[in-house]
């Protein structure tokens, strides 16, 4: 009998249940008190901070290290979260390379710069421990608001809200909140059901209603929470998928990226989810990244990842791209495919080789196929359902200002709303300015 | 290869590394671990008189403070002297010198301030062929309180008459240990040299509390949720040490006593700074204490090195080096004129010089959007400490104007002059230039 690894096709049970458990643990554990203490103490407590410039939820990172430093854990905690009230998830998901880590002056000067992002979660992960919420209310406004979306963008909008006083009803399509910190995300970057844990943490701040089932277009339409609420928070997220286009993308196995994640991230059992021995995933995001690794920690046995760019080109960082080469998956840049190969069943994917021609990506005549039992399509999300009457920005909701929209009383963030980089802290801040700015037009 | 040998009262050593009188020395064991690790000499912890010896305390001695990653910046403790009997330790003095010949083997004492009890405990020492004895004025603790310890060495009429004592009735060398638990440290030094001190050796430690939990209210150490003060000794007293030696060094009343600097010593630099201002040799605990006795061999190469590195053939030739150049305020030149520069190349723009300066000193550095930071001469008093903030080593430094250039602050061209505050005209007492 052949080893379930090398097996060919599609099929659960590649690795026993202790392998799996191993393989989707946290990818990066948590600094223990002592640790933290010394990471805090390589923070220069710089003046008027980069790394402070460098967070889109602008968190004042230099204060809540110091708090650490001075074994203030749940003080540095509120420091981060009257900032970003997902600072918990953000500590895990973001991508601090390219963002504080990278603004950090130790990066410049040594090339390695202070743990924000663990330090982030050491304090975030203590306060939480507590179980109490450090955030009260402001008195009843008598307002309510409809957000749409409870991941990102709407529940740290919502939360603002609920904290100006307001009443807030989230309108949520899935069964569970937390949008993509629930349903995408590598699991080793959220473990132990954090995304729902946190959520449930947020929620206690009170005055937050969250329905689900409730998709918009569908159970729900825009004209009815503009006429029944006081203003509207729209932070759905992108809901479509992008297609290949290229013959043979209806064969099965060749599945989308972010629904292999989510089923993933929603198993009870991870030997129960079957994956094929050879995987190609492709594109050059996050999405194609947690997707790659995650098929090598289920057990496939040769994974690739195909981006039609250069290297440089990926939107994934470099420390992503080198996180999943350490964990084997290999990656191929600058092809593009042209066909998804397999009389019946899925058995490869062509691709051709791509290059750049007067800054045009042109498709050139020269093709490889890779051997495939396997295929996840992670070339991007697209908005679906946009409500009429609402202006677009190219694909996206076009928003001013704080998110306002094109519409009286509507509001937009992450990543349904043009701007900013599709990330959890992005949307953050977007749904977190989004209330504060419908809190000032309906208070006057 | 440099000669690290020290002729200390006429006391050799191979090297000047003693370890102070402290648990180090307590006992043989330690003794012949020490020497064995290559420490040039000892001074063995402190004898008291024949009879019952003291108690310690049976809660923690020890208490400290600490830099990241639990670095021991400073230590505490509230243990007395020997608490082993005398005949013990005597026993095992003469023990461990008949074995280690080439080592120096110094008794520290303390016993009741009255001639009979030294009188009775000297000839008992100078049986077991120890090279010297070292006067406990110092412990700052539980002894001050029965009269001994720094209970003496802050009276100088009793540091000069305890000495005197020592003098009469051993033969041997006397080194007069000092308390810096008191306002001025030439007073007693004076005291000891007076009583025929062949040297004095300094510092002892510092009354101090580490700490105060926060929890129960008490100081750090803590038994038995109280605290007392204990002496204060590690890296962090270095300073404060360092301008004691330096303060008897060059005090005309004491100049030319020999010294054994104490306090902070951590690495062979601390050594060379201590015997520059004036020690023959240091004496080390905390270190060793903190790392063990192996950290000697690190004081030894390092010495060695720079000493070679310098051209100085042996430790008599930097003993007192930098002495001549410890002067008072007053006496600073004031012509000497400097300015902050940032290399703008080294530069990591962290900010910490602009805030230091615009918070806390003369808003002279400027700082752009792009985080460019420039020290605006106009303004820069040569304050030094942007260069002090600074996390990047030799990014900010000072440049000195020369004679003819114009100081940008008080538009005045620099003088090659030496002029200080005894001439200076806004000085009421100043006295013409002859």
């Amino acid at each position: 009998m052949t080893a379930p690894q090398r097996s060919d096709g599609v099929m659960p049970g590649r690795l026993g249940p202790a392998i799996l458990e191993q393989n989707f643990r946290d990818a990066y554990p948590p600094l223990n008190p002592h640790e933290a203490t010394v990471a805090a103490d390589r923070c220069y407590f710089c003046h008027d901070a980069p790394c402070i410039t460098a967070c889109p939820t602008e968190i004042d990172i230099p204060l809540f290290i110091r708090q650490i430093a001075t074994g203030t854990p749940k003080a540095a905690a509120r420091t981060i979260l009257s900032q970003n009230i997902l600072g918990g998830m953000c500590a895990r998901v973001c991508p601090t390379e390219t963002l504080c880590e990278q603004a950090c002056v130790r990066e410049a000067a040594e090339g390695k710069p202070v743990e924000i992002g663990q330090l982030q979660r050491f304090a975030t992960d203590q306060l939480m421990a507590t179980g109490a919420h450090p955030f009260q209310r402001a008195a009843p406004t008598g307002k309510t608001i409809a957000v749409v979306g409870a991941g990102p963008a709407g529940l740290a909008c919502a939360h603002r809200l609920a904290m100006h006083g307001h009443d807030v009803v989230i309108f949520e399509a899935k069964p569970k909140g937390g949008g993509l910190n629930e349903y995408g995300i590598a699991a080793y970057k959220s473990t132990e059901d954090f995304a729902q844990r946190e959520l449930d943490w947020l929620l206690q701040i009170g005055g937050i209603d969250i329905r689900h089932g409730q998709r918009l277009g569908v159970a729900i339409s825009l004209p009815a929470l503009q006429t029944e609420y006081d203003a509207v928070f729209l932070g759905m997220g992108l809901g479509g998928v992008n297609a290949l286009g290229v013959p043979g993308e209806d064969k099965d196995h060749a599945e989308d990226a972010v629904a292999f994640i989510s089923d993933l991230r929603q198993a009870d059992d991870l030997a129960a989810l079957p994956i094929g021995r050879r995987v190609v995933v492709i594109g050059g995001g996050m999405t194609a990244i947690d997707a790659g690794v995650q098929a090598k920690l289920l057990g496939a046995e040769d994974v690739t990842i195909v981006y039609r760019r250069g290297k440089e080109a990926m939107s994934a960082s470099d420390h992503e791209q080198d996180h999943a080469q350490r964990k084997g998956v290999r990656l191929i840049y600058n092809a593009a495919p042209v066909g998804i190969e397999g009389n019946g069943r899925l058995t490869g994917v062509t691709f051709a080789y791509t290059e750049t021609r007067d800054g045009k990506l042109v498709v050139t005549d020269d093709t490889f196929t890779l051997p495939a039992d396997q295929v996840f399509k992670a070339i991007g999300q697209t908005l679906e359902g946009v409500p009429d009457g609402l202006k677009l920005d190219g694909r996206k909701i076009a928003v001013s200002g704080a998110g306002a929209t094109s519409l009286d009383g509507v509001w937009a963030g992450g990543d349904c709303a043009a701007g900013g980089d599709d990330l959890t802290v992005t949307a953050v801040a977007e749904g977190r300015d989004a209330a504060d700015d419908i809190h000032r037009s309906l208070m006057g | 290869m440099a000669d690290l040998t020290t002729d200390f009262l006429g006391i050799k050593s191979p090297n000047p590394f003693w370890l102070a009188s402290a648990p180090p020395t307590d006992k043989e064991y330690n003794v012949r671990r020490a020497f064995e690790a290559g420490w040039g000499g000892v001074v063995w912890k402190t004898l008291g008189s024949e009879g019952p010896p003291v108690v310690n305390v049976n809660g923690p001695r020890y208490g400290a403070i600490w830099g990241a990653d639990r670095r021991l910046l400073g230590l505490n403790n509230i243990e007395l002297i020997t608490d082993r009997p005398l005949e013990t330790n005597l026993e095992e003095i003469a023990r461990v010198k008949a074995d280690y010949p080439d080592r120096a083997m110094i008794v520290s004492l303390m016993v009741p301030c009255d001639e009979d009890s030294w009188k009775a405990i000297l000839p008992r020492v100078a049986e077991t062929g120890a090279d010297g004895i070292e006067l406990n004025f110092g412990c700052p603790h539980g002894m001050s309180e029965r009269g001994m310890g720094a209970a003496v060495g802050q009276v100088p009429e009793y540091v000069e008459m305890v000495t005197r004592w020592c003098k009469t009735y051993y033969d041997k060398p006397v080194i007069v240990k000092l308390t810096p638990n008191i306002a001025d440290i030439r007073g007693p030094a004076r005291a000891a040299k007076n009583g025929g001190a062949d040297a004095v050796s300094l510092i002892n430690t510092i009354n101090s509390i580490t700490a105060v939990n926060l929890d129960s209210m008490s100081p750090e150490p803590m038994i038995d949720g109280r605290g007392t003060h204990g002496g204060y000794c590690g890296p962090a007293v270095k300073p404060i040490a360092l301008n004691m030696v330096a303060e008897i060094a060059r005090d005309p009343a004491t100049r030319g006593l020999p010294i054994s600097g104490i306090g902070g010593v951590t690495t062979w630099r601390d050594a060379a700074e201590f015997m520059a201002l004036g020690a023959g040799n240091v004496q080390v605990c905390t270190a060793a204490m903190t790392y063990g006795f192996k950290i000697v061999q690190e004081m030894i190469s390092g010495l060695s090195q720079w000493m070679d590195e310098k051209g100085y053939a042996s430790t008599g030739d930097i003993v007192g080096r930098a002495v001549p150049n410890v002067t008072d305020w007053q006496y600073l030149n004031l012509n000497h004129i400097t300015k902050a520069r940032i290399n703008q190349d080294l530069c990591i723009k962290c900010g910490r010089c602009y805030a230091a300066c615009e918070d806390t000193s003369h808003q002279a550095i400027s700082m752009s959007p792009d985080r460019v930071f420039e020290v605006m001469d106009d303004e820069c008093v040569a304050c030094n400490l942007c260069v002090n903030v600074c996390p990047v080593d030799d990014c900010i430094t000072m440049e000195v104007l020369q004679p003819g250039q114009v100081d940008e602050r008080t538009g005045k061209v620099v003088e090659e002059a030496y002029a200080n505050w005894t001439t200076h005209p806004n000085n009421p007492m100043a006295k013409a230039a002859e």
